[in-house]
């Protein structure tokens, strides 16, 4: 059966089951496509229960009657909430137009690394806000609420690991999808917009990466904050203020784990999410570019003309 | 004006527009600048900076040849992530002598802060090469903690200090530019503090 929402399939069903005049029965008819053996298994099981009835058993054929309506009604059950939903949001063209939407010739694998680096976000997201749970962020307890779920809560080394590798899976993904637009040019005319948010992204996921390194707590995380809040107060002028914001004051105390953590869990997770939307957005409304080593084909009396 | 009855100069959709938009943003205001300046706060105060004098041992603990390495507490409520490793050791005249020219008073002691003046990682003293030595990216110091080698911008900070009634105890943290001469807001490291570089890298309020 074709994914279609439930209004049009059941005028689809019905359709069908008119013209054949099988039964005259419009809900029968949502069944009688032969191309489903379910549908085949219910009619069979439908002829059985006439017959018994001509054999004068009239409570068993009513049983099987009702058992055979009630298993119909359940068939239509998800056809019926996504109509539900559908006739009440309107989503069903813009569901279809996003899911189905035409693609260019050439279109290889490189183009999955947009849609990798999403399911890497959401696998962070996910595993962070199960990570939150158990996690304290404070320099007195961030180090122990670590070894804490490592080593005590169930499944917490399998959690934290994804989280952890994810990470570094989630950056190097946006990269390769980063590299993959520009070496294919698909960042010109229309698409530069997409490109600007593209770029905010990135940038977004390496303040992630540094905003979460600092979270575990143990030396190397501490001295790698230490160095990279440097980094940032090398600037002129800004840096040293640029410092104080990151740090939470002029040394490194409590005001800077919380500070980061709450960076890390609500403030760039949030902006990446809400821009993610953006940028899909425009991928479905501007779709995606051919292969640059693909050439438009040329007509052949656009060609002739051209001679 | 088309849309404006005579006399007007704004039409009453304008008006509405514009007084809509006006207390959106008077209401956005209201709650985003209180928590913008909750969140830059911390630049413009120094709560977290441990500015007492603390003690770090007798008189006799120290000498003049080689340094001695005591703990001193920066930050008070981070536990052992805000405490860190002073070296110290007794002034000698070459160290009161012409550096202190911003009219510092001469401490009977010189404390060595260990931090960095590259990016902030822990230098350590080595007594054979008499060199501070920096584990991040190779940066190397003399005894008076100036720059002899690597990407350090200027020498290492310092702490005050004082000795009263036989114990020696050092304060705040300070920053030097390479002649040696005393800044009273100590700078991030990376900051460079010669010449005009001083007015490029201020010194905050924070500190």
């Amino acid at each position: 059966m074709r994914l279609l929402p439930g209004p049009l399939r059941r005028k689809n069903g019905n359709d069908k089951a008119d013209g054949n005049g099988t039964d005259g029965n419009g809900r029968n008819g949502g069944n009688g496509n032969p191309d489903i053996p379910g549908a085949l298994l219910v009619s069979r099981e439908r002829d059985e229960a006439i017959v018994n009835g001509e054999n004068g058993q009239g409570a068993k054929e009513q049983k099987a009657l009702q058992r055979e309506r009630i298993k119909e009604a359940a068939t239509e059950v998800p056809a019926t909430a996504i109509g539900w939903v559908d006739e009440r949001t309107g989503l069903g063209p813009f569901a279809r137009g996003f899911m189905f939407r035409k693609t260019p010739k050439g279109t290889n694998w490189f183009y999955t690394l947009g849609s990798a680096s999403m399911f890497a976000f959401l696998s962070q997201a996910v595993t962070g806000v199960f990570l939150a749970m158990y996690y304290r962020p404070s320099a007195d307890e961030a180090y122990t609420s670590i070894q804490h779920i490592n080593n005590e809560v169930f499944a917490g080394e399998l959690v934290r690991g994804m989280h952890r590798w994810g990470a570094t899976v989630m950056v190097v993904l946006v990269f390769l999808h980063m590299g993959r637009t520009f070496f294919f040019g698909a960042y010109k005319y229309p698409r530069e917009l997409n490109w600007i948010i593209g770029v905010v992204l990135v940038l977004l996921t390496l303040m992630m990466a540094l905003t979460g390194y600092l979270l575990p707590f143990d030396q190397r995380s501490f001295w790698a904050t230490v160095v990279a809040v440097n980094i940032n107060a090398s600037g002129p002028v800004i840096g040293p203020y640029l410092a104080d914001f990151l740090r939470g004051g002029a040394e490194f105390g409590a005001t800077t784990i919380s500070r980061f953590y709450a960076l890390h869990m609500l403030l760039v997770p949030g902006l990446i999410a809400a821009l993610i939307g953006a940028h899909l957005y425009l991928v479905a409304k501007l779709g995606t570019t051919a292969p640059p080593w693909l050439k438009a084909e040329k007509k052949r009396d656009l060609a002739k003309e051209e001679i | 004006m088309p849309g404006a009855f005579e006399g007007e100069t704004v039409t009453r959709r304008g008006l509405m527009t514009g007084g809509a938009l006006a207390a959106g943003g008077i209401a956005s205001a209201a709650f985003a600048l209180p928590a913008l300046g909750f969140a830059l706060g911390p630049i413009f105060n120094n709560e977290e900076v441990n500015d007492e004098w603390q003690d770090v041992g007798a008189e006799s603990d120290f000498n003049e040849q080689t340094y001695v390495a005591k703990v001193g507490t920066l930050v008070t409520n981070v536990g052992e992530s805000g405490k860190t490793t002073v070296y110290i050791r007794k002034a000698t005249p070459e160290d009161r002598s012409p550096s202190d020219k911003k009219g510092a008073k001469i401490m009977p002691y010189v404390a060595i802060s260990t931090r960095c003046a590259h990016l902030g990682c822990p230098v350590r003293y080595v007594q054979a090469s008499e060199k501070f030595i920096c584990p991040c990216h190779g940066g190397v110091y003399g005894k008076d903690g100036s720059v002899d080698g690597g990407p350090p911008v200027r020498p290492l900070d310092r702490f005050y200090t004082k000795a009263e009634r036989g114990r020696v105890y050092i304060g705040k943290r300070f920053s030097l530019n390479s002649k040696l001469e005393r800044f009273p807001h100590p700078r991030d490291p990376s900051n460079h503090l010669d010449g005009l570089w001083e007015y490029l890298y201020p010194g905050r309020p924070s500190t």
